[in-house]
């Protein structure tokens, strides 16, 4: 940070062990803090389905606004991590990640580029598919229907959570992109 | 890193979501032809996690009783007069009480009756959600030196909560009186019948099975029964509801949405431990 700026153009990129240092921190941020949340989410304990309820948002925005930093071996290990802190059969998480994942990042491109409200109408779109998903894929392993109420519960949890966990989320990506452009 | 042409990378990166979305298939079929690497998997994690969860309990706990705390001031007038109802109420069933507890020991000592032991019971603290969108389920932290095993019965300071069903070094899994998976063999305390209790992921669990000529009524006391040999009997669980579409629920004595602290019995009985459980005995299962 001790060179002087030069007056006109961008500077240099950083070379070396410290500038591949800072570029994986910042590729792995999306991942650990999405990790981070779901954790916490299960120290609530009085609410069943937080946990699913807060990585699905985090894996869709970032999936549509930073998709480099969430690929799709980070989905599949947040899914597992997914399964494994909930009671559901494993697999499942894992699958309803991924297809987020895949749909949003198909569709990013039209995403990316609209207003907040927009992107929460899809993202709600995108909870009620992962909840109806979720709950075929219930149906199918544990062998007979489980009850509608929970799986509707966890979709408006969802949905709910999504500006909650946006704002901040975009406050990180305009940092990032600031972080980068400065590098 | 290795260093691998444009194009190869690019076909490799279109690649990796169908092949992980395969694997995902996978994981299903593993998890559901071997139960065991699944429970061991979660235990394992969740013992890792929970002094994390410990640590975060305060907070939790701070906000939760902030919410409760701004409840109860707004409803404090109505709180109020339904209390002093109620404890008109209960002078009588005190008065009552002491007359029964006196005609009791009356009678006991004519029978020369022998009282059972008190149950022995350990306190675990609740710190974290194990369940999920179909499942109930808490995850407890259980001291160094603090026996827990599978099968134990969950109760908090009401009422009947849930049951052990997975232990690790450092928690415990409790499956909960509501989720799907859970049933629990009950007794219906005014007309004695027995019956299944069926959680089914609601608040209110569904009441089974009652014998024919027997109708569940209205407000009526559900204690545990000891009919497979899984609960001592007469815990108490519930009161039956019947709810608008017809169909009689138990309304838990337990508050299983706010429960910080349970109570978890030992009463050396093995009666719904699954096969494997039995044929695997668990080498820190000493009473």
């Amino acid at each position: 940070m001790a060179m002087p700026r030069a007056p006109h153009g961008r500077r240099a990129p950083k070379q070396g062990l410290l500038a591949s240092l800072d570029a994986l921190a910042r590729g792995a941020l999306p991942t650990v803090l999405t990790i981070l949340a779901m954790v916490l989410a299960g120290g609530v304990a009085f609410m069943p389905g937080l946990i699913a309820a807060t990585a699905l948002p985090c894996v869709f925005f970032w999936s549509v606004f930073r998709p480099a930093a969430m690929p799709p071996p980070a989905v599949f290990g947040l899914g597992l991590l997914l399964d494994l802190l909930t009671a559901t059969p494993l697999g499942i998480g894992i699958l309803i990640l991924l297809v987020v994942h895949g749909v949003a990042r198909a569709t990013r491109r039209f995403l990316a580029r609209q207003g907040f409200l927009l992107v929460w109408l899809a993202f709600a779109g995108f909870a009620l598919a992962a909840g109806l998903l979720g709950w075929v894929l219930q149906a199918l392993l544990g062998w007979r229907l489980p009850p509608l109420a929970p799986g509707l519960w966890q979709v408006v949890l969802t949905i709910g959570l999504y500006p909650i966990l946006a704002w901040p989320l975009g406050r990180l990506q305009a940092g990032l992109i600031d972080a980068e452009v400065t590098a | 890193m290795i260093r691998l042409s444009i194009p190869l990378r690019q076909a490799l990166s279109r690649l990796s979501l169908p092949l992980l979305i395969a694997a995902a298939f996978g994981i299903m079929l593993l998890g559901k032809a071997d139960t065991v690497i699944a429970e061991r998997a979660r235990t394992v994690l969740a013992d890792l996690l929970t002094p994390i969860w410990g640590a975060v309990q305060a907070p939790v706990d701070a906000v939760r009783n902030a919410v409760d705390e701004a409840d109860r001031l707004i409803h404090m007038r109505s709180e109020n007069a339904r209390l002093r109802e109620e404890n008109e109420l209960l002078r009588r069933w005190q008065a009552a009480a002491l007359s029964l507890e006196s005609e009791n020991g009356l009678l006991r000592r004519q029978l020369a009756f022998i009282p059972e032991g008190a149950p022995t019971y350990r306190t675990a603290r609740v710190v974290a959600d194990g369940g999920g969108a179909y499942a109930r389920a808490v995850l407890l932290a259980i001291g160094p030196g603090h026996v827990v095993r599978k099968g134990q019965v969950a109760l908090d300071d009401r009422g009947y909560a849930g049951r052990v069903t997975e232990v690790g070094s450092r928690s415990a899994r409790v499956l909960l009186a509501t989720d799907m998976n859970s049933r629990v063999p009950v007794t219906l305390e005014g007309s004695r019948a027995r019956a299944l209790m069926a959680g089914g992921n609601t608040a209110r669990p569904r009441l089974q099975h009652w014998p024919e000529g027997v109708m569940p009524q209205e407000g009526e006391r559900v204690v545990t029964s000891a009919e497979t040999g899984a609960f001592p009997a007469g815990l108490p669980v519930g009161v039956v509801r019947w709810s608008k579409s017809g169909a009689p629920e138990v309304e838990l004595y337990a508050q299983l949405d706010r429960l910080e602290m349970v109570r978890l019995f030992e009463y050396g009985l093995g009666g719904i431990l699954p096969p494997e459980a039995i044929a695997r005995p668990d080498p820190k299962a000493r009473r």
